[in-house]
Formats: structure tokens, sequence, C-alpha cells
């Protein structure tokens, strides 16, 4: 464009507009808004924070510390989808994997204690080590087997909690210790919910590896073309099974908090739908589900944005088990714009406003 | 033969966003005659059969079926096979998990009260089997068949559809010499038939084995119509191969640059290497400073012989040496921490990266030989990729646009660059220039013998044969898959080349 | 797993004349007769030898049948439809539902229970089909959302004690054959109708894929869509259609799992998606379509219901072990499956 041109000054102001309009937390971000804005109807100090009796309270407090975990596994999702253009849907039930487990071993194997049997974090790793085995499982059938993402992690999506059972000898292992309780909760003195600093640190971790490592670029490549990705020798293969590695510990990790929350290892219910949630987050950070390029920080964005909707949903009296209704419908109204062949539409919708605008423009001058 | 004129198609033209595909191309196909569509990559033997075939609509030009004078429009390949033109490709589109019968009848069933009449399609079948003399029971499921009876069982599924066009796209591309036996005779009874037949393959002796008629195509124009006896097959390469670009002439200058240092050690040095089905084995000697060529017709195994001293396709027999030493590569990984380098064919499909930018493009490679724990920080990444951008003058809005949005051209670039960039001893080019402007190729020539002067060893393919004169100081011919000819110094010419491709040529000439 | 190859091999070349398919469902029927004949050996002294034990095995599973070969359906077309545990628990609940607390008749819970699985199936079959979105999405979506709206409609249980609707729960077909009790009283075999209604309509189904250009078409889009689109069949209609039947049937299958429960909840056939994909896969149905049978399925729901009752005889193991067991050999069958077509695969 030439620099006399009199519609330089406006378009480049344009262009800034366009430029926020279209970058790729836009949306995601917009998302999160709405959703967070809409509770100010019914709930003028949704925004509120207080203090009491040390710690922090408040709806935002209480969506930052719920969606925890969600963020946690939002990112193994990221990763999982980015690289094999499909989702990890045995994720919820990993995470119970992880909880009886690590309840199992806190309680010795009753069905209660009020005595650690073990240190915590011996506990805490074999329940998260046990997790990571379930991913390299998935891995396995997706990277090496070649079977659809989906189809490999559906037999730990309805095994895992079976397993989980066979670890708790089917009762709900409760670890009656204050010790235990810190990781869902508070730590004395700190007004922060231990999940949320869990989240915080495994995001920051996240970021290191990120950082150190070409683990982001590496997936990127090996979910857009992953011909090309072998001939300039990457190990596409170990790559995708890597990333299913990794978002099994993650759920882990997640299983673990959700375990110290409730204080007990609930097989039936610990990470119930979460699956769903972990991949509408992905998809609601601007990911796509098909794989390629990805964005933690949507994601995470996306992670808060279903948790401000089933805290908002709560709010308006809908029960845990109907959530689904509202979430699979948000996921439906997603993927169809997302898909193909509704882009193709949009953007011949979109050329035609254009080439109209252009038509108009030029009447003008003429 | 008899002159009855079945199809007709003039002045063909058929345009691509940036491409002009087919220009003014003719083709006249007669009642019983095999007519052969030669041309070399890009030429737009494709197009053309999916304009016809209907897969494309066309931009200009008519075609003409039969007497009728006025010219016919084809929308979709349904409506192709209603009006009689069928295609059979080399991807055979049939169903594998369906037996032969229902191949033949599927969309079309027989009936009888409503419900499928399976006596009736076996018996259908078994007799259009027959009467084809193809050898394969009715009953057998398609993917238990060799590919030559798939091939027939699509070419017996058009004809019984009452197709008067056969198309056949490189049919006998993965056939042995039996089974292209018995589909030629399969061809020459549906020519007794009447049928008209268009025969794309690039295998010359078959072209004279059994072809009437002889159209060639070169960069989406039409070179001219042929009776097979009135074109000696080494007119016929060169015809395909065509000399265009005569004004790139005085890049050729440096000729005391192509002869190479003979006390030299070899770089590489292949012994008995080969892959079954993809590259009968054989030996090669390479050395760094020098050009090597390697040339034959598509389809004759050059990039399947090159892909396999990557790595990128695994050598099942023979050895790989390099620097004297005995190597092995397992996969591309290996090779390019050994320090070669491979552009492939398919830029799309294998080269690019498509939604990730320029710089990622640029950088992979070199990422990929340092590993997972070495990542390059941000501004040396930007200093690669600006380095690169500027040294081939890559045209790019700039270094974070994703590579999906370049020209060809440019594309093409990021990818020599994304190999310059791990400093390779050994830089394998398979088609460099292939789709992309005249000022890109010559930058791209001039550049690979800039290479080399410094030092780079360098493997060279292009369906150009003028480009391969121009840079190569030595070409290795191959033809069906077998490397035939080695050709340096006073032997490299135009044609000698061509004699060696065709093959055989010198017992025509005697004739 | 080298080692499995190298089995494979030899049993295919030994047998060049049966076909991958084939193989696959011998391999099931096998093991179905295996398994059973074990458990009659193993449990013969609790009942696991009489009739009425294998009649059982149909009666407890009628619901699964028919939905496991709706699924069947969607499966040869390349697709997969896990939403059909989540349709059974919503067909379950709104009959209950419109019974008891609405009080219809048990008919109009019928034709309720249809359009809900038509519903789901036309719903899905588009946005699969004409949008060209992974089924696996939408259908999973679909399972939340059925099992969400399970949930808005009663939370609580609901028990069915509408006359007509037990009269048909209730209603035995005896057999004419039994068996002898301890007490040396005759006990004739019997059977409920819901297991007739089963059984006719994996024989419609079986003839409507042999016999009907729709069935065919099935079989070609899964073998190869874009052959199938060359060959002049509308692919997208047939695979559209395979979900409406799918759906169709998981709400004709519901209705059976209802009559057979008696009941409507949240947790209600939880995992049935699972045990019908087993079945399905353990049949003999590629996951990447193009082959299946619904005979194949039927035996696949058998195995799944011998997993259980050996299970449940054996009394000192717990229920998950259904799953797990379940779980692993669908792993199996998915590995077998995985290796056949690579090695398919590698032949070309």
């Amino acid at each position: 464009m030439k620099k006399d041109d009199p519609q330089s000054l406006s378009s480049s102001k344009e262009n800034i507009v366009a430029s926020i309009m279209h970058h790729h937390l836009f949306m995601p971000i917009l998302g999160l808004m709405v959703v967070l804005l809409s509770n100010l109807i019914t709930k003028p100090d949704f925004f509120v924070i207080s203090m009491n009796h040390g710690v922090l309270y408040g709806n935002l407090i209480d969506v930052l510390n719920r969606g925890s975990e969600l963020v946690i596994l939002a990112i193994g999702m990221t990763l999982v989808t980015a690289a094999s253009g499909g989702q990890d849907i045995s994720v919820g039930a990993v995470m119970a994997v992880s909880a009886a487990v690590c309840c199992s071993l806190l309680s010795g194997g009753a069905a209660s204690t009020n005595v650690l049997q073990m240190p915590i974090i011996v506990a805490a790793i074999a329940g998260i080590a046990a997790s990571g085995l379930c991913g390299a499982f998935n891995g396995l059938l997706v990277s090496k087997f070649k079977i659809q993402p989906m189809v490999a992690t559906l037999i730990l999506f309805t095994a895992g909690r079976g397993i989980a059972q066979l670890f708790t000898k089917g009762q709900n292992v409760y670890v009656r210790v204050d010790t235990f309780k810190i990781f869902g909760n508070f730590i004395p003195g700190i007004p922060v919910p231990t999940p949320i600093m869990i989240s915080i640190v495994t995001v920051i971790i996240m970021a290191i590896i990120l950082k150190t490592t070409t683990l982001g670029l590496y997936v990127q490549s090996v979910g857009i073309n992953s011909n090309a990705s072998r001939l300039v020798g990457l190990n596409a293969t170990r790559i995708k099974f890597v990333t299913y590695v990794i978002c099994g510990l993650l759920a882990g990790l997640a299983g673990f908090i959700s375990a110290s929350r409730i204080y007990s290892a609930d097989a039936n219910n610990i990470g119930l739908y979460l699956e769903m949630d972990a991949i509408l987050a992905v998809a609601l950070g601007g990911n796509l589900l098909s794989g390629g390029k990805f964005s933690f920080a949507g994601s995470i964005i996306g992670a808060f944005t279903i948790q401000g909707l089933t805290t908002t949903l709560y709010a308006m009296n809908v029960s845990a088990d109907q959530l689904p209704v509202y979430k699979a419908v948000v996921v439906v109204i997603i993927v169809v714009l997302q898909s193909p062949v509704v882009q193709k539409q949009l953007k011949r919708i979109q050329m035609k406003r254009k080439s109209v605008k252009v038509l108009e423009k030029g009447g003008v001058s003429a | 033969m008899s002159d009855e004129i079945i199809l007709k198609m003039r002045g063909i033209r058929k345009v691509f966003p940036g491409v002009v595909a087919l220009d003014h191309v003719d083709f006249t196909l007669r009642r019983g005659e095999i007519h052969a569509l030669m041309g070399e990559n890009g030429a737009g033997k494709s197009t053309l059969i999916k304009v016809l075939t209907g897969i494309y609509e066309l931009d200009g030009g008519e075609i003409f079926l039969g007497n009728h004078p006025k010219p016919v429009i084809i929308h979709s390949p349904q409506e192709a096979k209603d009006k009689g033109i069928s295609a059979v490709y080399q991807e055979i589109s049939l169903c594998p998990n369906l037996t032969v019968a229902e191949n033949l009848f599927i969309g079309r069933e027989p009936k009888k009260h409503g419900f499928i009449d399976w006596k009736a399609i076996h018996e259908r079948a078994s007799a259009i089997l027959k009467s084809l003399d193809i050898p394969v029971e009715s009953t057998k499921p398609l993917e238990e068949c060799s590919i030559a009876i798939q091939q027939m069982v699509a070419i017996a599924r058009a004809i019984d559809m009452k197709c008067q066009v056969l198309i056949l796209d490189e049919p006998t591309s993965s056939l042995d010499d039996g089974e292209v036996e018995k589909l030629f005779k399969l061809m020459t009874q549906l020519k007794q038939q009447g049928v008209g037949i268009v025969f794309v393959t690039h295998f010359l002796e078959q072209v004279y084995a059994i072809c009437d008629k002889i159209t060639v195509l070169r960069n989406g124009e039409l070179v001219g119509e042929y009776a097979v006896e009135a074109l000696p097959r080494i007119q016929l390469v060169a015809k395909m191969m065509g000399k265009d670009f005569d004004d790139l002439k005085k890049i050729k200058n440096d000729a005391d640059l192509k002869v190479k240092d003979q006390h030299a050690k070899p770089l590489i040095e292949a012994e008995g290497l080969g892959r079954i089905n993809h590259i009968k084995p054989f030996d090669l000697c390479v050395y760094s400073g020098e050009v090597v060529g390697f040339t034959g017709l598509l389809g004759s195994g050059r990039s399947e012989l090159v892909r396999s001293l990557y790595g990128a396709d695994k050598p099942d027999c023979g050895k790989l040496k390099m620097h004297d030493q005995v190597i092995k590569f397992k996969t591309p990984k290996d090779a390019i921490k050994k320090g070669l380098a491979y552009l492939p064919e398919d830029r799309k499909r294998d080269g690019i990266i498509d939604d990730l930018s320029v710089r990622e493009n640029i950088i992979i490679a070199l990422q990929a030989k340092r590993g997972l724990f070495k990542p390059m920080g941000r501004k040396e990444m930007e200093d690669f990729a600006d380095q690169y951008i500027e040294l081939l003058q890559i045209k790019t809005a700039s270094r974070e646009t994703p590579i999906k949005n370049l020209s060809g051209g440019n594309q093409q670039k990021v990818i020599i660059g994304r190999w310059l960039l791990t400093n390779p001893e050994y830089l394998i080019l398979d088609e460099p220039t292939r789709g992309i402007d005249i000022g890109t190729k010559t930058e791209i020539q001039k550049l690979v013998l800039k290479l080399a002067k410094e030092g780079m060893g360098i493997a060279f393919i292009s369906s150009e044969i003028d480009e391969m004169l121009r840079t190569c100081s030595r070409m290795i011919v191959m033809r069906d898959h077998e490397k035939v000819g080695e050709l340096t110094g006073s032997t490299l010419t135009e044609e000698h080349i061509m004699n060696t491709i065709a093959g055989g040529v010198k017992a025509d000439e005697k004739r | 797993m080298k080692l499995l190859n190298k089995r494979l091999n030899t049993a295919v070349s030994k047998q060049k004349m049966v076909s991958d398919t084939t193989f696959l469902i011998l391999v099931t029927v096998s093991l179905f007769i295996v398994m059973y004949i074990a458990g009659m050996i193993i449990f013969h002294d609790q009942g696991f030898a009489k009739p009425q034990m294998f009649l059982n095995l149909l009666i407890s599973n009628a619901g699964l049948i028919v939905i496991a070969c709706g699924l069947t359906l969607v499966m040869i077309t390349g697709g997969i439809d896990i939403s059909v545990g989540s349709v059974t628990a919503l067909v379950c609940m709104t009959s209950a539902y419109s019974m008891e607390v609405l009080g219809t008749s048990a008919y109009t819970s019928i034709l309720i229970a249809l359009a809900i699985g038509l519903a789901f199936g036309v719903v899905q079959g588009y946005l699969v089909s004409y949008l060209n979105i992974q089924p696996f999405i939408v259908t999973l979506a679909g399972m939340f959302f059925g099992r969400g709206m399970t949930a808005v409609i009663s939370k609580e249980m609901l028990t069915i004690k509408n006359a007509t609707f037990r009269s048909w729960a209730d209603f035995k077909i005896y057999l004419p054959f039994g068996t002898v009790n301890k007490s040396g009283i005759y006990q004739p075999a019997y059977i409920y109708p819901t297991v007739i209604i089963a059984l006719i309509i994996v024989v419609l189904i079986v003839f409507m894929l042999k016999k009907t250009k729709f069935g065919r078409s099935l079989y070609a889009v899964g073998g190869n869509q874009q052959s199938a689109l060359m060959m002049g069949l509308n692919v997208k209609r047939s695979k559209m259609m395979a979900y409406v039947l799918s759906g169709l049937l998981a709400g004709i299958g519901g209705f059976l799992f209802c009559l057979n429960t008696g009941a409507g909840f949240v947790e209600q056939a939880r995992g049935l998606e699972m045990d019908a994909i087993s079945s399905s896969v353990i049949g003999g149905t590629l996951l990447s379509g193009g082959v299946g049978n619904p005979i194949g399925t039927l035996f696949g729901v058998l195995i799944k219901g011998t997993i259980g009752s050996l299970i449940t005889t054996q009394g000192t193991l717990s229920s998950w072990w259904v799953r797990i067991v379940l779980s692993a050999l669908l792993c199996f069958f998915i590995v077998l499956q995985s290796v056949i077509t690579s090695r398919k695969r590698q032949a070309e």
C-alpha cells in the first residue's frame, strides 16, 4: 500500500483492531468474558473476593480452584490432540486409577485409615506412575498399532474404573489424615487454595519444558504433516507416544488432587465427565480437534471458561448429572463451526460481503 | 481401427490459480483405436483426463462425442459414464472388501421381487469374465486378487456399462511382464469390439507394442499427434522432454566447474543397493563437488534410487559406504546426522509443513538433527530464517507467515534453505524446479552450481533434459527401475541421453 | 508381538482359502464354544450345563443384541456410535416417566422410545455424513447429552408398575424341553418375547445387508469411500442412513432393555456402548470398516454374556472383572485387526 494513500491511516487503525481480532486467543478470551460476565446478572457480587478465616473466598477463587484439575488435564489433552489429531477419552478413568493407587497405598489396603501407612510423596508418585503406565498403553496402541486415538483410549475409558476398583477392593478408601487433605484444600497459613498453586506450578513446568526442549515444534510438525516430519528426521511414532505418556501423567496428578479434596478414592466418581470438559477446553481454546498447531494458553483459558460455565449452571440450579446436556450442546456447536464444510460456507459468505463492499466503494468513487 | 471418430476435443483450456494447466490442446480418438497419451511431469495428461471424465470443468474448448455436431458438457464422473466415457486409474476405484461379481454390479444390481438377485449377479458376472477371458472366479473377494486382475475387473465393469471411450491411466505400473501381456490381450480384444482406448503410460516399449497413435503433451500444450510407425522412440523422447528455456544457456559458461578432480576420494559408494519392487540393485559412486543427474522417464525409478540412498525407504540388499566407512540408514534421521539432505519430489505431501511459519520450516531439519533437548534460541532461529530468506531471496510477507501462504517456487526455496542450514555434505534434489516459474528455476540452477563449486555433493533430478545438461557433470540413466547407464564427458549429450533412455534404439535406427 | 505375527502368518498361509474375515469370525465362534464348554465343565454343579443357562444369556442380553447389531451397521461404514448406552438409559427413563408419572399407555412409551432413537440417529448422522465431523466427537457429545437428559427427567429411580408393560415383561414362553430340578420337579425351559424380537431383528438385518442395495452400499462405503463415490453410490446418504438405523435400533434395544430391568435411572446401562462395540469387534467387525456381520456380533454378545455368567458363577471375583476382561478381549481383537491390516498393506 502506498504511503500517500489517504486510506492508509484509517486502515492502519483497522489493522490493529483486525490483528487483535485475529489473534488466536481473541475468541477464547471473549468466550471466557461472556461466561464470567453473564454471572453478574444473577449475582452482582460475582467478582468480589474476600478473606475469611485467613483464606480467600469468592466465586472467582472457586472457579480457579475447582478448575485446577481441568487445567492440568487440558494441557495433556492439548498435546495429544495436536500430535495425533484425536483425543484421549480415558483421562477421567485414569484419574480414578491414580487416586485408587495412591489412597489404597496410604491406607495400607484398609477401607479407612487415620494413620498414613507410607509417605504421601511415595504414594502420590506411585499413583501418578500408574497413570503414566495407562498413558503409555494408550500411546502404544495409537502410535505403534496405528489405532484411532478415540478407539484406543475407549478401552481404558471403560476398563479404567474397573482397574481402580481392583485397587480399592470396591470400597471408597478414606484417608482421614490432615496432611493428605492439604493438597486438595489449604496449606495452613496460606490463603490460596493448594490446587491453584499446583496447577500454576504444572503450567510453569510445562512452559519450561516447551522453552527448554523442542517438544512443541515437534508435536506440531508431526500433527500437521507426519510424512514430511519423518523426512526431516523426526520420529513421529515416538513423539506421539510421548504425548500420551505426558497426558497420562498429568491425569494422574489431577486424580491425586481430586482424591485429596475428598480425602478418599471414589473410583466411580473421581474425574467423572472430566474427559468431556478437557476436550471442550481444548476446542474452546481455539485448537483444532483435528490436530496441528496448538496453544496451551488457549486451552487454559478454555478450561476456565468451562469451569465458569459449570459454576454458572450450578448457580442456575442445574445438578451435576444434568451438566453434560449443556456441555454436549456447546461441543456440537464448536465442532460444527470448526468443520471444513461450514468453514467453507462461512468463507463464501465473507467473500460475497467483501465483494459487495468493493462494489459499493467503486460505485461511490465513480 | 476405423476412421469413425468417437471423441474429439478441441482447444481445451484449463486454468488453476497461477498456472495454466492446459492450453489449446486437441485430442481425437477413433473407434477401435488404442491411443497413447504421453508427456512428462506437469505435461497435463492427468488434467486432460480429469476434464474428460468430468472431475474438472474446462475453462475453454469443446468436447464432441461421436457424430453429434453439438459439443457436450460433462459435469461429473457419473455423467461421463452415462455418456460412455470410463476411466480406470492406477489406484483402482473398486471396493477391496467385496467380491469380484459385486464389484462388477454394485450400484446397478439385478433384482428379483425388489431384492438383489445374487444368482443373476454371479451368472452375469461369470459370463462377462468369460467373454473377456479374465481368469478369476466371480465369488472371490477382490482384495485376494492380483493387481492385474483387479485392473481387469475395473475394465470389465466399464465395458459392461457400455463404455465407448475407455481411459487407462498408468494401468501397468505395478504389473509384471506376464500380467502386462494379459492386460494387452484384453485391450486388443476390446479394440476389436470397437472400443476406443486412451492409454497413459510411461513405458515406451508398451506404447510401441500396442498403440496405434500417440499424442504428446508438454507443459500443458499439445506437441502433436503421430502415428506410431512415424515416430521413432528417440524422437518421442525428444518431444516429451523438449528443449525449453534456451535463453538460460548462458549460465553454462563455467564449463571447467564440471570437471571433477580425478584423484578425489569418493563421498558415497553404493554396492548392489536395491529394494524389491522399487529399484533393482545398483552400484554408484559419487564425489564431493560434483552434480550428478539422475534421469529417466517418470516412474523409471530415479526417485526410488535417491530415496534408498537417504534411508527414506529402507533398502533390502546391498551396502552403502560413506568416506570409506560402511553405514546403514535406518531412518532419515541417521542420514541427516551423517550429512545427507533430501528435498522430496512431492513438495506438498512430503516437504512443507503447511501450518508452520517460514521460520519454523527453515529451522526444523537442523533442530531435528540437534535433538529434543537442544532447542535453538528465538534469536538464533530468526537469524537463520532471515539469513536464508535473504540468501535465497524468498518472497514472503514475513518470516512468521505460514508457509502455505507462499507461492510454490518460494515454498521450494524454503525447503532448500531448510537443508542448506544443516550444512550437508550431500544434497539430494528431487525435481526441485517442478511447477516453479522460470525465474526461480534459473536461480535454483545457479545455486546448485555454486554449492557444488563450494564442495558439496549434489544429486539432481529433473524431467527437463536441458536443465540437467546445464547443471550436471555426470548423469545416471534409469529405465524400468534399473540403472542402465552412466554418461560423462563427451558422451554427455542430449542424443546420447535420449538414446539410453529410449533403450534398444540402435536397432531401430539400423532398420 | 512377533510371535503373534508369525502365528498369524502360518494360520493364513496354511488355509489360503480362508479369508481374513472368515478367520476372525471363526476365532469368535470357537472362542465362544470353548468358553461355554469350559464353563459347563467347571461349573456343572451350578447349573451351567442346563439349557436354561444358555437361554438366560439371550434373555439378559436381548437389548444388547439389537443395539450391537445397529452399531455394527455404523461400523461397517467405517464409523462409530458411542451414544447407544446413553440412548438406552434415556429410553428407559422416558418410558418409566411417561408410564409412571404422566400415566401414558405402554404403547405410547414404545413410540416415544422409537422417536428418541430416531432423533439421535438423524442428528448424529447429519453431523457425521453431511458436515464431515469425526463420528467419535459427535457421538461422544450425543452420549453426554443422553445421559444428562436422563438426569434432567428424573434423578430418582423410577420403577415401572404399568400393568400392560408388566404383562409384556413377565410373559414367559415355555419351550418343549427342560430339566428336572433337585426336588424332582420338571421345569420347562423358557424365554421372554424380547428374545424373539431380538432374533427377528438380527435376521432382518442379515437379510437387509445381503439382499438390498442399501445393505451392499454400506459395505462399499466402508471398503473404500472414494471408490464407492466413483461407482455412483450416494455415499453421504448411505452413511446417514446407517446412523439413523443405529439410532432407531438403539431405541428398540433400549426398550427391550427396559422390559428386562423394569426401571429407569440415571446410572442405567453405563458402559453399554463399550459392551456393544466390543461385541461387534469381537464378532469380526473391522474398526476400519467394510467388514462385519450381525451373526458375528450375536456371538460377540454371547461371549460377553458368558464372561459375565462365568464371573458371577465363580462368586469370589468382583463384577468389574467382567468389564476388565471384556476390555482386554477388545484390546486383543483390535491389535489382531491392526496386525492383519498392516500385513495387508505390506503385501501391497
